[in-house]
């Protein structure tokens, strides 16, 4: 079914995916600045940040996609680049509150002065910069997939061997974040922030505005990664994941292609990270846990994984369960979740887009069958 | 002094629990003689002092302590004694013989016993007399151990006499220690504070580390080459049980990580099963053992003592069914797609968790430890605990159990002939799927034993399982997959490798480094340190 | 035997799996155009062989070189495939969620790098090789059909048109013909000898007819050695031959 999809170059299926997004982000928008508060078609700026947020978990969700649909790479550790980028902006975020924190450092975060530090430690310059945090952003979380994966690639480590290092990566920068020595504010993590570019991050001109960048962000994510699997970068991947040892004799060497999608889908993750912590306002090192990893494989394994859409589709729909079900019965949460990874893996292992595909193409089949019949009758 | 107050008020009580002969005086005839302490003059209480002393009752100790430190006080309106402590406004009043909190009270309504240097040095002797001739043994050695701390030369006369009346062996040799500590600081002749040296080296725990270092920066000449060379040998040797002391951890966790990881080598190792849920099997094991303890505290309190015996099979069993349920239900259908029986695993984890959770509460659970299990030992400067002891020798009880079950037993030889051509298994008779499921309960049960084990040193909550589930993937992964010595040794080096960065690194970073440690190496030796090599395993 | 032209030459390789030892002290020399057939009974060594020239596995020691110059030995599966050594496995292995067409394109020579693939455009020159190599392997008519979906047989050939689009200097073909009809077996021999013309080929073989309808040269191994070497006929006589294998 994926081959359907690289085939058909930018498909309709991207374009609607596009289109829908477009409409759903400018009609929110809309309805929420454009409506006054009363009004019954008025969108809370509580229901803008919670949109927001579910499409920096679909970026998140299309990362961990482009390296286990495309490349059978099943990452258990997706959210260590992503809270890395999260914790690239929460710096930047710290370091605009300046003298409106509790203790009025003009340098200092409240959580250093609380901690006695003297001085600014020196992971710590150029975050007060923009385009600073946001070149780190990417960078951070891409140096470190990139180091991991040279080893990891290079010794041939794969299948579920890869998978429980990943998970070993995130659990150990977890353990690491925890310490208040690390200097990145320990277990309460970054909060209380004010501006974002000199906005009130509160305010709903600016949850409107963060909303929008999600979307763009997820919007370009998508085109680079439907340009990447259309390519012939893109079959060599599907070989490599299909067939590893079979492209080596073909002359490829499958640890530069994982390397570089590997790569690129850790920055995608470290972007989710950073546009997601200005709009929960909150960012610690609880975000490291391998469970929140795993958690983003179901959402892909839910919408259907190798297909892209079905990543976003996925995350959007599993996260709106979440919501929904944590308001209504919080303790039965993780019975749904976890009866969702065993559904889904017994009897759904294309998830909701690969079994529409089957069914279509079966479809098609099935007419394609039926229909050169009266010609033999010829 | 006042330092040690703590643990002699403590030695009190005991003394005061275990009734000792019949020659002590009651309590009302102790209060009057301590009360008598706060009137007349200084000879006067010396003569209290004296009288005290002689009664041999090492209940009166803390009131001695508190004088001698200035917090004995006494109220003038009824002369009545008491230790005080400083409070808000005040004092709070606390009766010295039963150390409980009487009353508070404002500055001037008490009036401070005042001592000369002459009362103290009574008090010393005496409190030294009382505590060094001490009825109880425990109490003098604690006490031998504080003079060697405090070096007062004043207890000089005091140790003599209490090392001519000692009998225990054990006793007599700390207070000889505590007579050359004090020796080394008093001005007795240079041969024999070079001999006292020699004891202090005997010794040669961190205390005499420090009596020898005092030594060498306050003497000079021979003394301070001798207590130079004694510092040095005591340091060295420290450093060896140091060592000796990281490793006995070590092994202790490698131990518990061996337990953990058994059943993962067989569910893993063995059949190639990502079992996510593994650690919630241990955990399932775990609040086995608090029910077995739960229904004998309610109902047979007198088999308290067996109730680890009894959850071991019971353990087994729960975790074992559970394991061949979720096989037959789950994991079947999912052979030869191990990233799926992962995420499935993980799903199953969440539902169990949660399961225990909502029936037990999100709180740790209390889970009893039987005498034989509690208390420590030493060798040499080694502390050893039995819970620990116990613990590594049931990991190794149940690894040669489960080595000798596959190797010995036909159902071993069905397991080894499943895993290594089904098909031909299949062809020979062997039921292969009701071979799956025994050997996925198998490991399972063995997940339960371990959970058993754990109870004992770990909080029984929910979470139990989830903080060994990636140390036991580690720990196979970096043994060797299918090879359960490789489970021995890796679980015991990854064990001796974090306590050894411990004191360096701090608990989070060692581990933090030992992760780091095992992902390089896998990338070394992707299959472990014991990995099978061939054409086989290629696939 | 002179190292002096060889397209292949492998000296007293041996290798051991945990005591095992699949390969002892194997020599053999194949000569630039030649095709070489190699029989065995089961666990001779064959598999072990191939995997040594590819660099899948690496000898405990003794000399492989490749184009009397190059040792193989030092190099990795994808350095040796870009010299020019293509392999084709026992079991067709393919790139089942591939078409054929793709297939093929991934075999065609050109920039293996991931970077040149990224913006990689397949050219007219490029696309009537493909259609020249869809001709031979008699697949034109199923290009757009995913490789899943082939039967056994073309799924050998998509395998061996593969290792044609590679174009290598030297083709190692591992049991062409397993599992296929006779016609097919019959079909295969030929193809192998056409593209003999062109290239040097070493083939493992159980067949003994489609051995016999290559008309090469054979080696017969044996425990990991190569027992003895020359025509089916010379080998056939062989008594070491017939002892371990043929007379079975």
């Amino acid at each position: 079914m994926t081959l359907k999809l690289i085939q058909g170059g930018f498909d309709r299926r991207t374009a609607i995916f596009l289109g829908l997004l477009f409409l759903i982000v400018v009609g929110v928008s809309v309805l929420s600045l454009g409506t006054d508060a009363d009004s019954p078609l008025h969108v809370s700026s509580y229901s803008v940040a919670l949109l927001g947020k579910y499409l920096c978990y679909a970026l998140l969700a299309l990362s961990v996609d482009l390296v286990w649909g495309f490349c059978g790479v099943l990452s258990l550790g997706h959210a260590a680049f992503f809270a890395l980028g999260g914790y690239a902006m929460g710096m930047y975020l710290m370091r605009q509150i300046g003298t409106r924190g509790v203790y009025g450092d003009p340098i200092l975060p409240d959580f250093m002065v609380f901690l006695n530090y003297k001085e600014l430690p020196w992971f710590w310059y150029g975050f007060d910069q923009f385009w600073f945090a946001a070149l780190m952003v990417i960078v951070v979380p891409g140096v470190l997939a990139f180091v991991f994966g040279w080893f990891a690639f290079r010794s041939r480590v794969t299948g579920v061997y890869l998978s429980i290092i990943t998970q070993a990566l995130t659990f150990a920068l977890m353990l690491a974040f925890f310490r208040n020595d690390m200097g990145f504010g320990g277990n309460n993590g970054l909060t209380d922030f004010k501006e974002i570019l000199g906005f009130d991050v509160q305010a709903d001109s600016t949850r409107v505005g963060l909303l929008v960048a999600s979307a763009v962000a997820l919007a370009l994510g998508f085109i680079i990664c439907k340009a990447l699997v259309n390519s012939k970068f893109g079959k060599v991947l599907i070989a490599v994941r299909d067939a590893e040892s079979r492209t080596r004799f073909l002359g490829y060497r499958p640890e530069n292609y994982k390397l570089l999608v590997w790569t690129l889908s850790a920055c995608m993750a470290g972007v989710a990270g950073a546009l997601y912590v200005p709009q929960v306002g909150i960012i610690n090192p609880s975000e490291f846990t391998p469970a929140n990893s795993i958690e983003v494989v179901i959402w892909v394994a839910v919408g259907g994984r190798g297909t892209l859409v079905g990543a976003t589709v996925g995350a959007i729909i599993v996260n709106f369960g979440k919501t929904l079900f944590t308001g209504i019965l919080p303790e039965f949460w993780l019975f749904a979740l976890g009866g969702l990874f065993i559904a889904v893996t017994l009897f759904l292992p294309k998830g909701i887009v690969g079994t529409y595909d089957d069914w279509k193409a079966k479809r098609r089949a099935s007419k394609d069958a039926a229909a050169p019949q009266p010609q033999e009758g010829d | 002094m006042a330092r040690i107050l703590p643990s002699l008020l403590f030695f009190l009580a005991l003394a005061w629990l275990i009734p000792s002969g019949p020659a002590q005086a009651s309590d009302e005839a102790l209060q009057a003689q301590i009360d008598a302490l706060g009137t007349g003059g200084f000879s006067d209480t010396a003569k209290q002092i004296q009288a005290l002393a002689a009664s041999g009752d090492d209940r009166v100790v803390p009131a001695l302590q508190a004088l001698l430190a200035g917090k004995l006080y006494v109220r003038p309106s009824d002369k009545k004694v008491f230790i005080t402590e400083k409070a808000e406004g005040g004092f709070t009043l606390i009766d010295p013989l039963s150390g409980k909190d009487m009353a508070t009270s404002d500055s001037f309504s008490v009036k401070k016993i005042r001592v000369n240097n002459r009362l103290r040095r009574e008090l010393k002797a005496a409190l030294g007399g009382l505590t060094l001739l001490s009825k109880n043994p425990a109490a003098r050695l604690k006490a031998a151990g504080a003079v060697f701390k405090s070096q007062d030369p004043d207890m000089l006369v005091p140790l003599e006499a209490a090392i001519l009346k000692e009998t225990e062996d054990k006793v007599r040799k700390a207070l000889q220690g505590a007579r050359a500590a004090v020796q080394l600081k008093s001005d007795v002749p240079e041969a024999d504070k070079i001999a006292a040296l020699k004891l202090i080296e005997e010794r040669g725990d961190r205390d005499a580390l420090s009596v020898a270092l005092a030594a060498a920066a306050q003497s000079e000449g021979a003394v301070k080459a001798a207590a130079e060379a004694t510092a040095k040998s005591i340091r060295q040797n420290l450093e060896l049980w140091g060592a000796a002391q990281n490793v006995w951890y070590g092994l202790s966790l490698g131990s518990v990580l061996l337990l953990a990881a058994i059943g993962l080598a067989i569910t893993f190792g063995v059949m190639g099963v990502i079992n996510m849920a593994h650690g919630e099997m241990v955990m399932i094991g775990a609040y086995v053992t608090f029910m077995v303890q739960e229904v004998i505290r309610t109902s047979m309190p007198e088999m308290f003592a067996y109730s680890l015996l009894i959850s071991v099979p019971l353990a087994f069993l729960v975790a074992g069914a559970i394991g061949m349920a979720v096989e037959r239900c789950i994991i079947r259908f999912l052979y030869g797609r191990p990233l799926e029986t992962l995420l499935a695993t993980w799903g199953l984890s969440l539902v169990l968790q949660q399961a225990v959770r909502t029936i037990f509460g999100p709180s740790n659970r209390e889970v009893g430890t039987p005498d034989y299990m509690a208390g420590a030992f030493e060798i040499g400067h080694l502390t050893i605990t039995y819970n620990r002891l116990w613990i590594i020798v049931f990991s190794l009880v149940v690894l040669f159990a489960l080595m000798a079950v596959l190797k010995k037993t036909s159902l071993g030889l069905q397991m080894r002939a499943v895993t290594q051509n089904r098909r031909m298994a299949g062809a020979m008779g062997i039921r292969t799927s009701w071979v799956d499921a025994v050997t996925f309960g198998l490991g399972s049960g063995i997940a339960g034993i371990a959970g058993v084990a754990l109870s004992q040193i770990d909080n029984v909550s929910p979470n139990l399982g989830q903080s060994y589930i990636i140390d036991s993937f580690m720990v196979v992964v970096f043994g060797g997959v299918g090879n359960l010595w490789g489970t021995l040794v890796g679980a015991m080096t990854l064990g001796v490798a974090n306590k050894f960065l411990e004191p360096y690194a701090g608990a989070v970073l060692g581990k933090v480094l030992v992760l780091v440690f095992i992902i390089l190496f896998i990338q070394k030796r992707p299959r472990g340190l014991f990995a099978l090599k061939g054409r086989a395993i290629e696939t | 035997m002179s190292l002096k032209s060889s397209i292949l030459y492998l000296e007293n390789v041996n290798v051991s799996f945990d005591g095992f030892r699949a390969l002892r002290d194997l020599s053999l020399t194949v000569k630039p155009g030649e095709m070489r057939a190699i029989i065995g009974p089961n666990g001779a060594g064959k598999t072990t062989m191939m995997d040594v020239i590819t660099g899948k596995t690496k000898p405990d020691n003794g000399r492989v070189l490749f184009d009397e110059t190059v040792n193989l030995t030092r190099l990795d599966e994808a350095e040796i495939a870009s010299l020019g050594i293509g392999r084709k496995f026992q079991k067709p292995t393919v790139f089942e969620n591939h078409t054929v067409w793709d297939n093929l394109v991934l075999a065609l020579k050109s920039g293996r790098r991931a970077w040149d693939t990224l913006f990689h455009i397949t050219g007219a020159k490029d696309r009537k090789e493909i259609e020249d190599i869809l001709e031979i392997t008699r697949l034109t008519r199923v290009k757009d059909e995913v490789s899943a979906n082939l039967s056994h047989g073309q799924k050998q050939w998509l395998e061996i048109g593969m290792l044609l689009a590679q174009d290598p200097k030297l083709l190692l073909v591992d049991e062409p013909v397993a599992g296929m009809t006779d016609a097919e077996t019959e079909e295969t021999a030929r193809l192998l000898r056409d593209i003999a013309q062109r290239h040097s080929v070493v083939v493992v073989e159980h067949d003994m007819t489609f051995v016999r309808d290559l008309d090469v040269q054979v080696t017969v191994l044996h425990e990991g050695s190569a027992i003895a070497e020359g025509t089916l006929d010379y080998v056939s006589a062989d008594e070491r031959v017939i002892e371990v294998y043929l007379g079975r």
